[in-house]
């Protein structure tokens, strides 16, 4: 990389830098040049991370709070409620903070769809990410658990329930998922244990995002390749440093519309009720982010296949980089596939939808046909488009459009050749 | 000789991997345990139901082992439509004898077999029981008819210590 180079100026700097290359790190991350044409669905990165810290941040003082015990969780979660002070911003913050870490982790992974971020030589970015993305839905699901209200139990019982499906051994898994017969007091500890755990683990994996980020660079809109640096990128910082924030702050908007205004709205009530492993609440539903899962679940009529099914929804995502054929990474050039995109992106939120409502009637045929329709999407229509549609011309350059040529000769003879 | 070298290094070398494995094995093992069902949880294996006060028709629900017990007594109606069931019907295929030793009494683990959740009561299309959660339908004996549960609501161990008291467990 260029930055390899960079000498700190002051002397102590150098010395530092020599011995432990910080500075050379932090000079890399001004530097990296950065296409200059990113629109703001690129912000979602920075966003993202300020989310994480902001979840570790509220997580961690929480927990000077909160008791891990079925017999003292839900009152603990009430006294911070009412009786720590800031108790009940800092637990509405990191409660909504999961939702709106969602929002932003939704908004990210679908413009990776879009302009194709998830195509070599991204591929390994993109996995990363997808299991930075189950590892927030395992923490969020853990989470949810801990204040012990009765949808934090039935949800957790049904969630745990699903390894039973396995054969053999999946009642085994349970019991020792559980430490115990059902859902209780051994289940909530080690949840406690784990849902402090992950972030850091995600942290670490965001880490590693990050990295192999920087070696091929950022994609950008139209998808092509581009020189660095050149005419077409600009450094992070500040162009970059200053995008971000501005969408951080629009961003900042909604949360707090969110913590403010209207703090429940996206939980339910009947977590304010102490769990009853007595008595199922009459409609159990996940929180919004994992509905068109939970949908997809649900829409098998049979209990292993509807818990395979769920999983493959998620791993046909780990292996999209190769079940899209395109060599055409952005949609813009894609005309047919922009239609199947949104298509999906419709689907996608019917399975959330009906995720939501019972599973009886039009509601199941509904979402049978969407599950139906999601698998078909990844693993039929996407293999074929790349064979069979007919793309729009790329551009050589983000500039050429504008100033004509191209920063990269290559790329010149390429185009040269095709006329 | 100079053949035989190579080979007794490889398999030292496969040894060692061997007993590494082992040794990390053992040392993971005991993590691994450490989550099962403890002393504490397993020693709660009984529970002592008195039942003198159930009616006919009605359903009592007891706490084992931290999962609901269903002990319902049922009408003779609901014993004859329970009795009535072809084998071929069922999806879980199992007689009411086998299920109720004592016609009048059922005693079942309240927990719906596709993801765990309690069934409601004198719900469903077959006028046992209902799970609100994926919507599956047991019916008076408890058996799974329709919905995605793949087998019948469980019968724990038990027994009666005299005329009105249960043991489960």
């Amino acid at each position: 990389m260029s930055d390899h180079d960079y000498q700190p100026s002051s002397k102590l700097g150098k010395w530092f830098n020599d011995r432990l290359p910080l500075l050379t790190l932090s000079n890399h991350l001004a530097e990296y040049p950065t296409p200059k044409n990113l629109n703001y669905w690129w912000t979602f990165g920075g966003i993202l991370t300020f989310c994480l810290i902001t979840q570790i941040v509220t997580g961690l003082t929480l927990a000077m709070h909160y008791i891990a015990d079925s017999d003292l969780a839900f009152a603990s979660v009430e006294h911070i409620m009412r009786d720590v002070n800031y108790g009940w911003l800092i637990r509405y913050v990191h409660a909504n903070g999961a939702s709106m870490f969602f929002l932003a982790v939704y908004i990210h992974i679908f413009r990776a769809l879009y302009y194709g971020s998830y195509k070599s030589p991204r591929e390994v970015i993109w996995i990363i990410g997808m299991i930075i993305y189950f590892l927030m839905m395992a923490t969020a699901f853990m989470g949810y658990v801990l204040p012990w209200g009765q949808m934090s139990f039935w949800g957790a019982t049904v969630i745990t329930n699903l390894f039973s499906a396995i054969p053999f051994v999946g009642e085994g898994i349970v019991a020792w998922l559980w430490g115990g017969f059902a859902v209780d007091n051994p289940t909530l500890t080690r949840f406690y244990a784990l849902h402090y755990l992950l972030p850091f683990l995600i942290l670490g994996l965001v880490v590693l995002h990050i990295w192999a980020l920087h070696v091929p660079g950022n994609n950008n809109p139209i998808g092509i390749d581009i020189k660095k640096p050149s005419k077409d990128t600009v450094p992070f910082h500040p162009y970059i440093v200053i995008k971000d924030g501005f969408a951080l702050l629009m961003f900042m908007i909604v949360f707090a519309f969110f913590v403010f205004y209207s703090p429940n709205i996206l939980g339910h009530a009947d977590n304010y009720i102490e769990a009853n492993p007595m008595v199922t609440p009459a409609h159990i539903v996940p929180e919004w982010y994992l509905l068109p899962f939970y949908a997809i679940l649900r829409s098998v009529p049979d209990k292993l296949l509807g818990v395979i099914a769920m999983f493959a929804a998620i791993f046909v995502l780990v292996i999209l980089p190769w079940l899209d054929t395109s060599k055409i990474r952005s949609a813009v050039f894609r005309p047919l596939y922009k239609q199947f995109y949104w298509i999906l992106v419709i689907d996608v939120l019917i399975l959330g939808y009906v995720g939501a409502m019972p599973a009886e009637g039009l509601y199941l045929l509904v979402a049978r046909v969407a599950t139906t329709y999601y698998f078909i999407h990844f693993l039929i229509v996407l293999p074929i488009l790349g064979y069979r549609e007919k793309t729009i011309p790329v551009p050589l350059s983000i500039t050429e459009p504008v100033l004509g040529g191209s920063p990269n000769p290559g790329l010149i003879k390429r185009k040269e050749s095709l006329n | 000789m100079s053949e035989k070298k190579p080979k007794r290094r490889e398999f030292l070398f496969t040894a060692t991997y061997a007993l590494g494995v082992v040794g990390v094995g053992a040392v993971a093992w005991p993590l691994i345990d450490q989550m099962n069902p403890d002393a504490s949880v397993k020693a709660l294996a009984s529970t002592e139901v008195d039942v003198s006060s159930v009616e006919p028709g009605n359903t009592i629900t007891v706490l084992w082992r931290g999962k609901p017990v269903f002990i319902r007594r049922r009408t003779q109606d609901e014993i004859a439509e329970a009795k009535a069931v072809k084998m071929e019907e069922l999806k879980h295929p199992e007689k009411d004898e086998d299920r109720a030793k004592d016609p009048e009494w059922l005693v079942m683990l309240g927990i719906c077999t596709h993801l765990g959740c309690v069934p409601l009561n004198d719900k469903g299309d077959y006028n046992g029981w209902f799970c609100p959660c994926h919507g599956s339908h047991y019916d008076t004996s408890g058996r799974i008819r329709k919905g995605p549960a793949p087998t019948n609501m469980e019968v724990p161990k038990y027994e009666f210590l005299n005329v009105n008291t249960i043991k489960i467990g």
